[in-house]
């Protein structure tokens, strides 16, 4: 393994240290971020994640222990030195006017530049080479106040690349964007983890993606503290299972992703294969039907294969009949258990 | 932003206007005097009518000074109230300083006649002299005040909030003062406040012409600072910059220039909030490297124009400037503000 670990946490805990009581939001934390790896904090609201990243990013002293970025404690950086080792994207949506992308993505040469901040050719060079990486090229001209909040978040990450650290801080860069949008940072700052061989650390509640994107997973959790592990493993031992257990949210470990838990009502056999198979049965079970090849039921649906859009629903004493969307098929099947009043089907 | 030809361009039209200006308020006026003959006694040729050379060297020459380095001080101060606020309101008055300078003036003007027993408008050169120090010390008090507050307080709106409070302070207590004062004095006071540029007369212009001489080269070592402090507290930080140091910095800076120029010239209101806009409009950045030498020569530029109106052809005494620029001003911003909407609306 050629991975490093970049930054070390050692019996860190983190909170706010008042004048007469202390607010602890996490102890305990012994774990370590790797660089060219991809890292997403997951936790509910209020556990103390934006906490985490302000400890991490220096913005707020650790209540104890100790943070090592690249084997020297944090608290021993000065403020000019920390800039050129640790960058961040924020949740705070800066309303600046009048400054083009190009501009701002320039402002992350700051730690770099002399007193008038006036940017040399390398810092030029360092800046077309970041708005490349990021791919807005397109925007670089572009008023900041006139993007999108996906484009502003890219050209946010864009800044972070030109001030040259090998360690990003990213709070909820996902947050506010629509899905495409979401998918493509997350894709974005994967790649750029293997391409710079940076270490890339983000929080986000976007679960789906984080569990397929990310290297590495760090849970928070008010009672458990934090569990740390790639995707996968967390999904083996159970801790991806218990992270949402009673909330009415299921990890499903055939897709290793999360859903929604149902409460069924009722019960339909449901035969053939393939994704026809799996988009009806998610249908019925988002109308607390349980569906699938094992259960017995006076009405059957049969998804066809051969012949495409087709669905086959055969209930007692009537003809078959041949259904051509999901949408008339959930139809007929609520009218008939209505009709019938459940009983014959109600799960026991 | 614009292309670096069309920077050129705005500069020296800006320039232009600014010796346009100049010369005109040394022509214009209840007395016209040709701008031919204000050219030849200024290069100090012979035999010119001495009673214009008096009106040019005694009371339009000091004055154009006074009008060009105040109209830079304040919307210097603005734009730096403006940037470390994130407010587009802030003004050099916004934390109390130039009511400071006020309570400064207010309690000398005002107690002289009624504890002293002599009005200090009758008091001459002497009388100038103790006004400006006074409102100096006025708003430094208050300057001092705003400073300490800042290393208690975190957040920006509480420290314009208590900057506000300040400033009510200061005027209830000049309230209180002149309720209790001769008719007099608050008659002098008043008419302090109404704000001018002809007040300083050719010794003290020097004294203020040089001491801004200083300071405005001096705020030029903020711009970086500032254009950080565009990007937020959290990223300016991450780049390095230690804001609660940047902060106090650029508030004494703004501060300190409010002060002087406040005591010089009475409080003027509205080129301070005004010019900033007005810049970043007509070079459509907010890099500040642009921004704050573009405020010095908007703001001066402004400044003669507003005193030129106060003096036109026709008035006879002058109207007060303060009046002026507030005349001026308004428009400037509201019609600033409703080009922002149309503009977005387009993009």
């Amino acid at each position: 393994m050629n991975k490093t670990p970049t930054i070390i946490l050692r019996h860190l805990a983190i909170g706010y240290r008042g004048k007469h009581r202390t607010k602890t939001v996490a102890t305990g934390i012994d774990t370590a971020i790797y660089s060219g790896e991809l890292t997403c904090l997951l936790g509910t609201n209020g556990v103390g994640k934006s906490t985490l990243l302000r400890t991490l990013s220096a913005f707020q002293p650790p209540l104890e222990g100790e943070i090592l970025v690249q084997d020297k404690p944090l608290r021993k950086f000065k403020d000019k030195e920390l800039a050129t080792v640790i960058s961040v994207v924020l949740t705070e949506k800066c309303d600046i006017r009048n400054m083009t992308v190009r501009e701002l993505v320039g402002m992350g040469r700051s730690p770099y530049t002399g007193f008038w901040g006036k940017l040399g050719s390398e810092d030029h060079r360092l800046v077309e080479e970041a708005i490349d990486l990021v791919g807005i090229r397109p925007l670089a001209e572009r008023m900041l106040h006139t993007l999108s909040d996906g484009e502003r978040q890219k050209a946010m990450i864009a800044k972070a690349l030109a001030q040259h650290t090998p360690v990003i801080f990213l709070d909820e860069p996902t947050a506010f964007l629509d899905f495409p949008s979401k998918v493509d940072i997350m894709q974005l700052l994967h790649q750029l983890t293997r391409e710079t061989g940076k270490t890339i650390f983000l929080s986000t509640h976007d679960l789906e993606l984080a569990l397929q994107i990310a290297d590495k997973i760090w849970l928070m959790d008010r009672n458990k503290g934090i569990v740390t592990g790639t995707p996968e493993d967390l999904a083996l031992d159970g801790s991806l299972g218990s992270f949402f257990a009673s909330k009415g949210i299921a990890f499903d470990m055939e897709t290793g992703l999360f859903r929604i838990t149902n409460n069924y009502r009722c019960q339909v056999r449901l035969t053939g294969h393939g994704y026809k198979y799996s988009l009806v049965r998610k249908a019925l079970q988002r109308n607390g039907i349980l569906a699938n090849r094992n259960v017995e039921s006076a009405i059957t649906i049969e998804t066809r294969t051969e012949r495409p859009d087709t669905f086959l629903l055969q209930a007692p004493g009537t003809q078959s009949l041949t259904i051509s969307s999901i949408e008339t098929l959930l139809d007929k099947i609520l009218t008939f258990f209505q009709s019938t009043g459940n009983h014959e089907t109600h799960i026991p | 932003m614009r292309q670096p030809a069309q920077n050129t361009l705005l500069i020296a039209g800006i320039l232009f206007s600014e010796v346009l200006f100049m010369f005109l308020n040394l022509a214009l006026g209840s007395v016209q005097i040709p701008l031919s003959t204000v050219w030849d006694i200024l290069t100090g040729k012979e035999g010119m009518p001495p009673n214009w050379e008096n009106i040019i060297w005694k009371s339009r020459f000091p004055q154009v000074w006074t009008a060009l380095v105040a109209g830079a001080g304040l919307s210097v101060s603005g734009l730096q109230m403006q940037t470390v606020f994130k407010n587009p309101l802030a003004d050099p008055s916004v934390l109390g300083i130039s009511s400071g300078a006020s309570l400064g003036v207010a309690l000398v003007v005002l107690m002289s006649g009624t504890i002293g027993g002599t009005a200090l408008s009758q008091a001459g050169i002497l009388g100038e002299v103790a006004l400006t120090i006074a409102a100096i010390t006025g708003a430094l008090s208050v300057m001092a005040l705003i400073v300490f507050a800042s290393h208690k307080v975190k957040g920006n709106v509480t420290l314009l909030i208590i900057g506000v409070m300040i400033g009510y302070l200061a005027n209830a207590i000049i309230g209180i003062l002149k309720y209790f004062s001769v008719e007099e004095d608050v008659k002098a006071y008043v008419i302090w406040g109404l704000g001018s540029f002809s007040r300083v007369s050719g010794d003290q212009m020097w004294v203020f012409v040089g001491i801004m001489g200083v300071l405005l080269p001096l705020s030029l070592l903020l711009v970086k600072t500032l254009n950080l402090l565009l990007l937020g507290d959290g990223y300016a930080r991450n780049l390095g910059l230690n804001i609660r140091q940047a902060r106090i910095l650029v508030i004494v800076s703004a501060g300190v220039l409010t002060a002087i120029v406040t005591a010089y010239c009475g409080p003027i209101a509205f080129l301070g909030l005004a010019v900033p806009h007005l810049c970043r409009m007509l070079f459509q950045t907010s890099d500040h490297r642009v921004l704050l030498p573009a405020s010095i020569f908007v703001g001066a530029s402004l400044a003669l124009g507003c005193n030129l109106l106060a003096r036109m052809p026709g008035l006879e005494g002058a109207l007060p400037v303060n009046s002026v620029t507030a005349l001026i001003g308004a428009p400037i911003v509201a019609s600033i503000l409703f080009r922002k909407r149309k503009s977005d609306l387009n993009e």
